[in-house]
């Protein structure tokens, strides 16, 4: 391994853990087959599901729409191949709990036709950067590091000045080698994203952060800069170290920025996306294509022939274990990511979606069962090891005893979940599991709360409202009342002014029911207020 | 196919408790070596006693408590406890006593308080305090070293005199018997000695009791054999000896005729054990960087400031659960500086 500068900041913590990358490097990138029927899960992505455009039974050509993106914060989706929808329902997905959601299936018809594509905006840099993000919109491209997020949304800017692009090439979790294969082969994507990004958010200057361990990697990108002659972007070497990928991690590293606790790195001037993200953009904007494959890692003693592949979205896993030749009878454990912040699949007919970018069939050896947990000495282990600088010895204490307000003194929130704390844990325990268990408690105490405050603001304008029409009732009567009083004072038949008086009253306290709004137009009184 | 879901990280580094723990045990034995060099078979025979009875205890407890004891017992942490307490105790303390401090430590300091990891207190230095205050004169008796009285006691009069009392030693006891150095000093500054004068006895060294001022160098390996290791942080350590020094190196230096120099506060009695093994005790340390830093330093000044003017010749064992109490305030207001916190989150 050549020696590379050591870049001037490091950050707290981190580890040093076996890349296992070799094993999946082995062999050169490969197209997947396009299988017969695949499976679309409307939400690959964060913000809400997409919204359905097909029908069941209707004919798709490749890169056709099949859902729009249903909110700003959410993305399209397009058909990977031709063929035909044949259902919109639930379908098991590739969740960490194991959750079925609405998936759009589509039966193949081998021919992989493509639909009319927009056209290529060859000439990115006269193009204005909201046509381009409209195009990564319409493309449906998320955050393909394994965030998902959607691209336009992460690059709006909103009037803030980006000075730096950073590109995430760090890849620091073992196993995982798509990255590194998709720079070693197209590393001309790589940078033509990277500068139509750079274009969109005008950053000044464009730094590509990647781990020494994928020296083939690095020259590849170093090639393709120096062939264009591209003085505002550096490729920036950094040293092997777990998650030197986290965005703030990587973006201290880079340039001793700290982004600020529970911020964007927007707030420092600097945008961060992935390389694969990086790809797809280019392609998007180069040729028009919407996002609709993307490169799979596939390795682990459990696979017979660990490598990368290209894959069509929608793809069952066990299509592409096929593949690489089947199991290996070790096949012990499915990870979808890294060993470290992957989560584990039940089952391997889940299909490939946008943020699968590695698939692990660990043997027992690779990945052994849980050891039992035991209780926390405090050795002070994990705060060696934590990147965020937290407590996660006193974090485990309080998320344990369920003291949620002590957990976020200790900055919960702070907690990328990169697992370094349980690694090294010599304990056992599940320190992650216990912080993303508090996380969701908080976050489902704050919906609580959000519905208890709206149910109290509903009741206590309720209360008013009926006061109010009280009052107008009682104000409304009182000048009839005086109104009567002068009649009868300038005379007439006191017996005939009773009867119409009391006739008034009736006709009064009809008008007043009348009056009172039906409950539609209570509740729509009540959104105004 | 179906696979097994469990929750991410799913690597494991290999730590284990019983490793961190062998490795405590292992860098107790040059120290102990040394002990058992100057004062004889006493102090094997009480690491065995009480190891042997912090092992069944905890056994006992967690089948009463129903719960599986293998996990606990192999952990070694029980043994470590024991060994501790052992090393404390004087060589020729009748069995019963060591056997009690061992149940006291197991039992009710850390088993009570749900073992392992649950303890405020140091078990070994609650069971020391406890012993201390139950049986003073027996607990202040020790050993001469060797190089005081020519050669240690035998093993087989070792023994008798631990299971059948010192007396059957006869008016050999008074002749190998005596104060610790630390006491020694303590008396005779009481009776307005001046330290040159006291030194005059041969009990001396060259920086504390003769014999005993070498012990610590031994423990003082161990301890850094634990930080090389990264069992330990330096930092409890560094701060304790540091802070005892500078206190000690102060007050000597305003009065150095009532006052030992700063080197016999050192390497008398139980300060670099203390300081290395004690002190360091995770469970019932402060946990945070700085906060272990104040509480080693606070546990430095109690030592000094108990042995000068409180009624108990060592300090270690008390100054330390007192710190124990202050370890979680420590904590809560040491709480390092989170990555990216901004400056108004921090008052």
């Amino acid at each position: 391994m050549p020696d590379y500068p050591k870049p001037a900041w490091d950050f707290h913590g981190g580890l040093h853990i076996d890349g296992h990358k070799s094993e999946s490097l082995a062999t050169p990138l490969r197209e997947a087959k396009i299988p017969a029927s695949l499976t679309l899960p409307l939400q690959q992505h964060i913000g809400l599901a997409a919204e359905p455009v097909v029908q069941v039974g209707d004919e798709v050509l490749k890169g056709q729409l099949i859902a729009r993106a249903s909110d700003y914060v959410s993305a399209n989706l397009h058909a990977p191949t031709s063929g035909r929808v044949t259902e919109i329902a639930e379908r098991p997905i590739a969740h960490p709990s194991g959750l079925s959601a609405q998936c759009v299936v589509i039966q193949s018809d081998g021919q992989d036709r493509w639909t009319e594509l927009p056209e290529p905006i060859a000439d990115f840099r006269e193009a204005d950067p909201a046509d381009l993000r409209e195009r990564l919109r319409w493309a449906g491209i998320v955050g393909l590091g394994g965030a998902v997020f959607p691209t336009n949304v992460k690059t709006n800017t909103t009037g803030r000045t980006v000075d730096t692009l950073i590109i995430n090439a760090a890849e620091c979790e073992p196993y995982i080698t798509c990255d590194d294969r998709l720079m070693r082969d197209h590393p001309g994507d790589v940078i033509d994203g990277a500068l139509i990004l750079q274009h969109i958010v005008s950053a000044a200057r464009v730094l590509i952060g990647i781990e020494d361990n994928k020296p083939e990697a690095i020259a590849a990108l170093q090639a393709d800069i120096d062939t264009r002659g591209l003085d505002e972007v550096k490729l920036v070497v950094v040293p092997s170290k777990y998650p030197s990928g986290g965005e703030k991690q990587l973006i201290y590293l880079l340039t001793g920025i700290e982004v600020p606790s529970r911020g964007l790195p927007l707030e420092v001037g600097i945008l961060c996306q992935n390389v694969a993200t990086s790809a797809a953009i280019a392609d998007a904007v180069l040729r028009g294509r919407p996002l609709i494959s993307r490169i799979v890692t596939l390795t682990g003693k459990g696979i017979r022939q660990p490598g990368n592949l290209r894959v069509t979205i929608g793809t069952p896993i066990r299509d592409l274990v096929e593949e690489m030749g089947g199991y290996t009878g070790q096949a012990h454990r499915l990870i979808m990511g890294g060993p470290m912040m992957g989560f584990a699949l039940g089952s391997d007919e889940l299909p490939v979606v946008k943020g699968s970018n590695c698939f692990i069939a660990a043997s027992r050896e690779e990945i052994p069962d849980p050891l039992a947990a035991s209780p926390c000495i405090r050795c002070g282990e994990c705060v060696k090891v934590c990147p965020a600088q937290l407590l996660p010895q006193q974090l485990y204490w309080y998320a344990r005893s369920r003291d949620f307000d002590k957990t976020q003194d200790h900055s919960l929130f702070d907690c990328i979940e990169c697992g370094c704390c349980a690694y090294v844990c010599p304990a056992n325990i599940p320190l992650v599991h216990y912080y993303r268990f508090a996380k969701t408690e908080i976050w489902a105490g704050e919906r609580e709360r959000g519905k208890a405050d709206h149910a109290r603001r509903r009741h206590e304008f309720h209360e008013a409202r009926l006061k109010r029409l009280e009052e107008e009732r009682q104000a409304r009567l009182r000048k009839k009342k005086e109104a009567l009083g002068k009649k009868s004072a300038a005379g007439g038949d006191p017996k005939k002014a009773a009867i119409e008086a009391a006739m008034k009253r009736v006709a009064a306290k009809k008008a007043a029911q009348g009056q009172e709004p039906s409950p539609e137009q209570a509740r729509d009184q009540e959104k105004e207020a | 196919m179906h696979f097994p879901i469990t929750s991410s990280p799913h690597l494991q580094g290999g730590n284990a408790i019983r490793s961190v723990m062998g490795q405590v045990l292992l860098a107790l034995v040059p120290g102990t070596v040394a002990l058992w060099w100057y004062f004889g078979w006493g102090v094997v025979i009480n690491v065995a006693l009480a190891g042997v009875t912090a092992v069944a205890a905890e056994w006992l407890v967690l089948k009463l408590r129903k719960r599986d004891p293998w996990p606990a017992v192999s952990d070694l942490s029980a043994l470590v406890t024991a060994w501790l307490l052992a090393l404390a105790l004087p060589p020729l303390l009748p069995w019963w006593q060591t056997l009690v401090g061992s149940l006291f430590a197991i039992v009710l300091v850390k088993q009570l308080f749900g073992g392992i990891g649950f303890n405020p207190f140091n078990p070994a230095m609650a069971a020391y305090a406890f012993l201390l205050i139950s049986f003073p004169a027996d607990m202040t008796h020790w050993l001469q070293p060797s190089v005081l009285t020519g050669e240690n006691l035998p093993l087989q009069e070792t023994l008798q005199a631990i299971f059948q009392g010192t007396a059957v030693l006869g008016a050999q006891w008074d002749a190998i018997s005596g104060a610790t150095p630390l006491d020694h000093m303590r008396t005779e500054l009481s009776r307005n000695l001046m330290i040159s004068e006291i030194r005059q006895s041969p009990v001396w060294g060259d920086f504390g009791g003769l014999g005993w001022e070498w012990v610590g160098n031994w423990f003082l390996l161990g301890g850094l054999f634990l930080i090389w290791r990264g069992v330990i942080s330096w930092r409890i350590p560094v701060s304790m000896l540091a802070a005892l020094l500078l206190i000690a190196g102060m007050f000597w230096a305003v009065d150095p005729q009532t006052h030992p120099f700063p080197a016999f506060h050192l390497f008398s009695g139980a300060a670099i054990l203390g300081a290395f093994f004690i002190a360091t005790d995770p469970v019932s340390a402060s946990t945070t960087p700085r906060g272990q830093l104040i509480y080693g330093a606070l546990i430095g000044l109690l030592v000094f400031a108990i042995r000068t003017w409180g009624g108990y010749p060592d300090a270690v064992a008390f100054a330390v659960l007192l710190m124990n109490m202050a370890a979680p305030t420590i904590d809560h207001y040491t709480q390092p500086r989170v990555f990216g916190a901004r400056e108004e989150d921090h008052g």
